[in-house]
């Protein structure tokens, strides 16, 4: 009996999280029309995001598309298909590994820094003195980040999807013997070769991008305004907000693939 | 008038209001004591719509807070200026960016009027040179005076002290005493504090009331209070208190 009470406990704390930053994400969106209002802290907040994040991003990014198009042309080779690496290494940096790697570095850098910088202000009184001012946090604070990361995440993406596809260039040529302008052929063929602008894949890993920045920047938001108890629960914060930033960017992305690619065709 | 009536409140597992009940008249500066704990900012925080209480009754001007929807919060709160502990400061915004903050945000006023404003506010607490300092760069005195210069820019009806000279050495503890009763006999305005401070009390009040188990124990005139037998009196206001 003590073991369900204590799992029914844990479960209305986790449903009762979830609607939480489910209600902050439609109350920051009701503030949508007064966005112009916070454009200069909106540019701040988005410029800090990319340029706090962007050389770590841009570093991953490399090696994450050397390590794919090393382990995908180690198989090719033994099929003597080599010449596909560059559309493969395109196609999985645009779809997968480029909104992914982005969305865990931001939520790492920028997701921590929110819900550290937030959970500050709920434990030294700084939420409540805007509330006292009448002045929403919601619309003071949670808005301009989540439409910044919103802005970011996708821009941050496109630079990773480039710098991947580059990282896996190098390896294509000196490790594989695959020519790089061959490499390059193959990765544009792959990335224009679509009745639209660009292929599916690219437009599904930008809203993949999207998704994420909003959703690691409203848990981050959440996780700051729900601190209490001084510098452990500031601390507390920051752990909640990466870890659950991290599960909700494979959980989405997860959710984001299947609807394009299985249920959506 | 603020008036609050059989009010109990329970956090984390603890009854911290208990049947409070304490009224303050217009244009009345009331300090409220008593040992940590008790329910002292709680009961600030019920006045301007922070928190709602369990049970009871929390009116201002005869306006019933706990009902009221956010738009009636909103206006409530531009009647009423709130000093926290340590000034609660926005870190990122200079003073006078701090005190502008709820003018911008609610005013239709233009931005020469704003700065007008802010520099009468930040003048009358003594704080216009510091206009451009960040808080993180000033002392916790001057936190607190730009937070009652911020408290103030609205022309409140009622302030609201939470614990105003709390961590401070005793002469700019003097000094923030000496700036409440200018801010009351300029403005006019209805005061409640929350203090430790016998100095605050006696300096400051007009009236006083000791919290004891969420709910006021004692309470009288400064004269009667400074002379009350009652043992919360004697050890928050007597000649050992402070």
């Amino acid at each position: 009996m003590n073991l369900l009470a204590t799992i029914g406990a844990s479960l209305s704390a986790r449903v009762d999280r979830a609607g939480y930053v489910l209600n902050l994400l439609v109350r920051a969106v009701g503030y949508l029309p007064r966005l112009g209002r916070r454009w200069r802290f909106l540019l701040d907040t988005a410029f800090n995001a990319g340029v706090r994040s962007l050389p770590v991003t841009m570093v991953v990014a490399a090696f994450a598309g050397a390590i794919l198009a090393m382990q995908t042309g180690i198989e090719l080779r033994r099929f003597g298909d080599t010449a596909v690496l560059g559309t493969i290494t395109a196609l999985s940096m645009c779809r997968e590994m480029g909104p992914f790697i982005t969305a865990v570095i931001l939520a790492a850098t920028v997701g921590s820094s929110i819900a550290a910088e937030l959970g500050t202000m709920q434990v030294s009184d700084e939420i409540a003195a805007l509330e006292v001012m009448s002045v929403d946090p919601v619309d003071y604070l949670v808005l301009p980040r989540v439409v910044a990361m919103a802005i970011m995440c996708p821009t941050l993406t496109v630079l990773s999807n480039l710098v991947g596809i580059y990282g896996g260039s190098v390896i294509a040529e000196h490790n594989l013997g695959v020519s790089s302008s061959l490499y390059w052929l193959s990765a544009r063929e792959a990335l224009t070769s679509s009745a639209t602008l660009l292929p599916k894949e690219v437009y599904v890993g930008l809203l993949k991008a999207v998704v994420f920045g909003i959703a690691i920047a409203t848990v981050s938001c959440a996780a700051g305004l729900r601190a209490s108890g001084g510098a452990l629960g500031v601390g507390l914060a920051v752990q909640a907000a990466v870890r659950n930033s991290v599960i909700l960017i494979i959980v989405l992305g997860f959710i984001v693939t299947w609807f394009f690619y299985f249920l959506a065709g | 008038m603020i008036e609050l009536q059989d009010v109990h409140k329970r956090l984390g597992g603890r009854q911290i209001l208990d049947g409070l009940t304490l009224s303050v008249p217009q244009g009345m500066t009331f300090v409220l004591m008593g040992p940590s704990g008790t329910g002292k900012s709680v009961t600030l925080k019920h006045i301007i719509g922070i928190l709602r209480p369990d049970s009871g009754s929390v009116q201002v001007d005869g306006q019933e807070v706990p009902r009221m929807d956010r738009a009636q919060l909103m206006a409530l709160r531009k009647r009423m200026g709130y000093l926290f502990q340590n000034g609660a400061l926005i870190n990122w915004l200079s003073v006078a960016a701090n005190v502008a903050l709820p003018l911008q945000e609610h005013s239709k006023l233009g931005k020469g009027e704003v700065d007008d404003r802010v520099h009468e506010v930040l003048r009358l607490v003594g704080m216009d040179h510091a206009a451009k300092q960040m808080p993180p760069d000033i002392s916790g005195g001057m936190k607190l005076r730009a937070g009652l210069a911020r408290a103030l820019v609205t022309n409140p009806e009622y302030v609201l002290y939470d614990e105003p000279n709390a961590g401070l050495d005793p002469i700019i503890s003097q000094q923030i005493h000496e700036l409440i009763v200018e801010v009351r006999d300029r403005l006019g305005v209805t005061s409640l504090i929350v203090t430790h401070s016998r100095a605050c009390a006696v300096h400051c009040g007009d009236r006083i009331g000791v919290l004891e188990h969420g709910r006021i124990a004692v309470q009288g005139t400064v004269a009667e209070m400074t002379h009350s037998d009652h043992p919360l009196a004697r050890a928050f206001l007597g000649g050992g208190a402070d």
